[in-house]
């Protein structure tokens, strides 16, 4: 097996890893080198076509592959090194990366490693849906792939389980090419996905969106036939007499994204349950020593502009831990979510500098703050108009407003 | 008096907006208030909603000889909202030979719309 060394080594090529590689290199690192199991960079937006990306960052409604594009451009025009259809298989804490190509298998010594693998979805397994297994059950994201990328089309009469996002664009993306989508069912009393997708993806094409519903039973053999829906009651319990039957030849599962954190757990880095990510300080450093992580392997986000923006910091704490900048503090400030916080990034921080504060609240509500506090004195505070779990919130925080603290208590007031 | 609600799909705020609509004299819905924006792209976007909708089309067209089958596309401008699927039936007649770089015009004025189809991906000759 050959051994190389390289300085920065970000995983995976999506919007995160771009993003960490450019500034990397624009921090004054002159070997930076990116892996990337896919044969092109851009990640899951080159088969997200539609568009809505980089309103925030470029002020431009862009489509996912021209969003990828750009940040492609200025990699390749900075000249940093990729290795393409290459695949990492293991990471340890001592940052030997084990990497392999179609020509060979690389151990790689790397100063410091970036995480940015990005997310899966949830599949028909994850949420124990009942019933046969019949071909014509899609994550939404492999029917977009499919559609998408690789000219197949999956189906002529769709279900869709689940309101998020992706769920609700390839119900468009569906409609336009012909399909017929019979419904979406979401079981929450509340859409799981941007309000604008339910407007422009469903609305726009009379496709209905029922809330408080779940698939009970998948019908079908060879193929999807059709599927039971029910009513559900608060504790997500199907309402008895509310049955009724749907016939489709296709269900996409639109229900969420899991984190993919395999090689960050091989590497023994501390997870955190709430994120499905690792946890991590205010440099983006996880428990590892010269392990960073950003993106949606680090949380999910639902705008690639936040990722971005969060990747763009961490490829610079990454060359900066090169340069013995970065140690972590002798004790750390710890970030707590309380009433109404489903999570809070980073989960501790040094004190020492600025920092983004991201969380999401667990239920969705109106005219609300977000606290940031230290015991009874207030270190920042949100005035939120709508409050949504689907929406991520991110508060600046000054180091001034540190000094003394022990803990940082996050909660909806 | 009437009084419509409409979600905002310029950004991903998603503002719910009210507008306040009035029959003016000459028949036609005049909009008199409108509020629940946290922008003044909000308004704007519901007097366009509310009197002549609008949306970009996005879609893919098929490719020879590229290193994919297909490039995605949008329009470059937005068309009204009935013209979509007249739109998307252009678009899936259409069919161009790789290379194609982002921003090139495959298709001049779809279905006798003002906009053009752009390819909003680059897809290698192979």
């Amino acid at each position: 097996m050959n051994t190389i060394k390289h300085d920065v080594v970000v995983i995976g090529g999506g919007p995160a890893g771009l993003a960490a590689a450019i500034a990397a290199r624009k921090s004054g690192c002159k070997d930076v080198l990116l892996i990337e199991r896919d044969k092109r960079l851009g990640g899951i937006l080159n088969q997200c076509i539609h568009d809505g990306f980089g309103l925030h960052k470029f002020d431009e409604a862009l489509t996912g592959p021209e969003y990828a594009q750009r940040f492609i451009d200025e990699f390749n025009s900075l000249g940093i090194d990729s290795m393409l259809s290459t695949i990492v298989l293991s990471v340890d804490g001592k940052r030997n990366l084990y990497v392999s190509s179609r020509k060979s298998l690389t151990r790689i010594e790397a100063g410091s490693v970036i995480l940015s693998m990005g997310c899966r979805e949830r599949t028909a397994g994850a949420i124990s849906l009942p019933g046969t297994r019949p071909a014509g059950i899609y994550t939404a994201g492999a029917a977009q792939n499919f559609i998408n990328l690789q000219n197949i089309m999956v189906g002529k009469k769709v279900v869709i389980l689940g309101s998020g996002d992706i769920g609700m664009i390839m119900a468009r993306r569906m409609t336009l090419e012909g399909a017929k989508v019979e419904a979406v069912f979401e079981i929450l009393p509340y859409p799981s996905g941007l309000a604008r997708n339910i407007q422009q993806c469903l609305n726009d094409y009379d496709i209905p969106l029922y809330l408080s519903t779940s698939v009970i039973e998948i019908h079908g053999k060879e193929r999807v036939t059709g599927v039971t829906v029910a009513g559900t009651d608060k504790n997500f319990k199907p309402i008895p007499g509310t049955e009724r039957h749907v016939p489709c030849d296709t269900i996409l599962l639109s229900v969420g994204l899991i984190p993919e954190n395999e090689l960050t757990r091989g590497a023994g880095v501390q997870m955190e349950a709430r994120t499905g990510g690792a946890g991590v300080d205010d440099t983006f450093m996880t428990g590892v020593p010269g392990i960073f992580s950003c993106g949606n392997v680090l949380h999910v986000h639902d705008l690639v502009d936040h990722v971005s923006d969060e990747a763009s910091l961490v490829g610079e704490y990454a060359v900066r831990y090169l340069d013995g900048e970065i140690k972590p503090p002798e004790s750390y400030i710890k970030i707590e979510p309380q009433q109404g916080v489903r999570y809070v990034l980073p989960q501790k921080v040094s004190g020492m500098r600025d920092f983004t504060l991201s969380l999401r609240v667990t239920t969705p509500s109106r005219d609300r703050a977000v606290w940031v506090k230290d015991g009874d004195r207030k270190v920042a505070r949100k005035k939120m108009i709508r409050l949504h779990p689907a929406e991520m919130i991110r508060i600046n925080i000054k180091k001034e407003k540190l000094q003394g603290a022990k803990v940082l208590e996050v909660s909806v007031e | 008096m009437s009084k419509k609600e409409l979600t905002c799909i310029v950004c991903p705020n998603g503002c719910q907006l009210e507008a306040m609509l009035e029959n003016s004299d000459s028949g036609s819905l005049q909009i008199t208030e409108i509020t629940g924006h946290l922008c003044e792209k909000g308004p704007e976007w519901a007097e366009q909603e509310l009197t002549h909708p609008v949306r970009t089309v996005i879609s893919n067209i098929l490719v020879e000889s590229g290193d994919l089958p297909l490039v995605s596309v949008r329009t470059d401008a937005p068309v009204p909202r009935n013209m979509i699927f007249d739109v998307m039936k252009e678009i899936k007649a259409a069919k161009t030979k790789a290379p194609v770089a982002i921003g090139q015009i495959l298709i001049k004025h779809p279905a006798g719309t003002g906009c053009n189809i752009i390819a909003t991906k680059n897809v290698r000759n192979v």
